[in-house]
């Protein structure tokens, strides 16, 4: 095993939502240039999971350190990690009221303190790296969904982070445009970048992935690598859940 | 199902409109009836535009003086409450419960006490003391004095009236501002909570998140509702001629006490109010439809 500590720790995390107990005590690691793949029936925290990464939900106990920033109050500290940390919606999220370039744009520009010429080029490489170089002047919503997500994409990587988070980025798709996202998601995969994705689509899991994490109320059940987790998991919960998803 | 509105007159219209117009004219003869009353209608245009003798011009009178002072006063305040009552929406909408609650009881005792109490409160606490305080009296005279005040007379009228204007001005804005306060959070909350994430999780700092993301869509969206304030705040600037700012109001009590045509003043007072604000609600519903191309 490599020394590198792990760019991504939780110790011990709990999380409630008021007297509802969310996460309970988490322990997850993610080395750099590791992909990671987070599965497990609805409710089972998976989302709130990989909020707390980038402190879109505060934790309630443990330790959360990202690239050695330890979370906490400090909204500094909270700024740099969301810098160093993208983040891929369900539902898009993208900003409507401005244009495809200027959602890449506005983050660079204020949250870098880049120049607009600066910021447009790096824009539009993302763009050309998410293959829509052509929809820089529309605005999100005369897009499809699919080319949406791709923006959406390319925004949090025109911050050049170093981990990239997915939270079921292709529920909201309708099936034939799930296929070029998860290719543009393949393509960042290949390309080395530190991913955390809580996705159903488990062929994108089993191609990329170095990693499952299976959870279940709460609580991470299973850590394994994909061939494992596919062919035999150690868990019944893991395997009534694979045999589910399957299926279809 | 819509039903598309009738252009064309019906017999039940014409048999309405004659009601109407009777119920109208009875009501006139019993006036003119029982009142004596001798009307001088063509005495008001001279109020309104006069002709100066000596500067051979035509000049404002006294009812569109106070036309043009409402105006600015309008224009002033509207925008000094949408400053504050932007400020205000966003307290309200703060995670600090100190700053939500200090916003909350602002709105609550504007909206449970009577605007005319409230103008003389906000005037005898508020803006008297600032305008003390600033010194605003002896400053105002002394622009007064001076020989080119053509610029401040087009932005403030009458400079020796001018802490008066002030005062006005505060005293409408303070009264809006928790109104422009609820519709701007309106605004805020119904900006969903992704698009503050997705903000965040770029990096952006709570500034940029409210000026950039929340605060653009927010306003755009409650653009219908302030324009419907805007024009209510032009009338509840009468309200302001209690603490003798010399807006259309004002000098129309000052018109009727110096001539005693109560009933053409008051009437032609009525008529300058409509129009304006008729006007600007012809003019929102114009832009309101012309900004529909732009997508959301
Ligand atoms: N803001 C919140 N307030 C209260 N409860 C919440 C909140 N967010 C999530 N929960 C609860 O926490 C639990 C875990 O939610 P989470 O969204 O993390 O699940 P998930 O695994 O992502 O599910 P899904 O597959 O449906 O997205 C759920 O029971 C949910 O009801
Ligand atoms: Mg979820």
């Amino acid at each position: 095993m490599t020394a590198a500590p792990p760019i991504i720790e939780l110790c011990h995390v709990d999380k409630y939502f008021g007297p509802f107990q969310a996460l309970t005590d988490i322990n997850f690691a993610v080395r750099q240039g590791e992909r990671v793949v987070v599965c497990g029936p609805s409710g089972s925290g998976k989302s709130t999971m990989i909020r707390c990464i980038n402190r879109l939900e505060e934790h309630d106990a443990g330790t959360i350190t990202v690239d050695g920033i330890l979370l906490g109050d400090d909204t500094k500290d909270i700024r740099a990690v969301r810098q160093d940390v993208g983040m891929v919606f369900q539902q898009f999220n993208l900003f409507p009221h401005l244009t495809v370039l200027e959602n890449l744009t506005i983050g660079p520009i204020r949250v870098r303190k880049m120049d607009k010429a600066a910021a447009e080029a790096l824009g539009r490489k993302y763009l050309d790296r998410v293959h829509i170089p052509e929809q820089a002047d529309k605005f999100p919503s005369q897009l499809s969904g699919g080319q949406q997500q791709r923006v959406a994409i390319a925004r949090s990587l025109c911050m050049e982070p170093k981990i990239m988070l997915f939270d079921e980025p292709t529920s909201a798709l309708d099936p034939e445009m799930i296929s070029e996202v998860l290719e543009a998601m393949v393509e960042l995969a290949n390309s080395g970048m530190t991913m955390v994705c809580v996705t159903h689509e488990m062929g994108f899991a089993r191609r990329v992935a170095d990693k499952m994490v299976f959870m279940e109320a709460g609580r991470i059940v299973e850590t394994a690598p994909p061939g494992e987790f596919f062919t035999a998991p150690k868990s019944d919960r893991a395997r009534m859940f694979l045999d589910q998803i399957l299926e279809h | 199902m819509r039903r598309t509105k009738r252009r064309s007159l019906h017999w039940l219209d014409y048999l309405i409109a004659a009601v109407v117009v009777a119920f109208i004219a009875v009501i006139w003869l019993r006036i003119s009836g029982t009142l004596n009353y001798k009307w001088q209608w063509e005495r008001i245009p001279n109020y309104i535009l006069r002709w100066d003798e000596a500067d051979g011009r035509w000049v404002a009178n006294l009812l569109l003086q106070g036309l043009i002072t409402t105006i600015r006063i309008a224009i002033y305040s509207g925008i000094l409450a949408l400053i504050l009552g932007t400020l205000l929406g966003i307290a309200r909408t703060s995670t600090n419960l100190v700053i939500r609650m200090l916003a909350r009881t602002y709105l609550e005792v504007l909206r449970n006490i009577p605007p005319v109490v409230v103008v003389f409160i906000f005037f005898f606490f508020l803006s008297q003391q600032l305008i003390a305080v600033l010194n605003m009296e002896t400053w105002a005279r002394g622009i007064a004095r001076q020989d080119d005040i053509a610029v401040w007379e087009f932005f403030f009228g009458d400079m020796r009236r001018f802490p008066s204007l002030i005062s006005g001005v505060i005293v409408l804005a303070l009264f809006e501002s928790a109104f422009v306060g609820e519709i701007v959070r309106a605004g805020i909350q119904s900006i969903p909570r992704g698009q503050r994430e997705a903000a965040r999780s770029i990096g952006m700092s709570w500034t940029d998140e409210m000026r950039f993301i929340v605060m653009p869509q927010a306003l755009r969206k409650v653009l219908p509702p302030l324009s419907n304030q805007f024009i209510s705040l032009v009338k509840d600037s009468s309200i302001i001629s209690l603490i003798s700012v010399q807006e259309l109001t004002y000098k129309t009590v000052e018109l009727v006490a110096s001539t005693r045509m109560i009933f053409e003043a008051w009437i032609a007072t009525a008529c300058l109010y409509f129009i304006l604000c008729f006007g600007l609600s012809l003019l929102f519903r114009r832009l309101e439809t012309g900004g529909k191309h732009k997508p959301r």
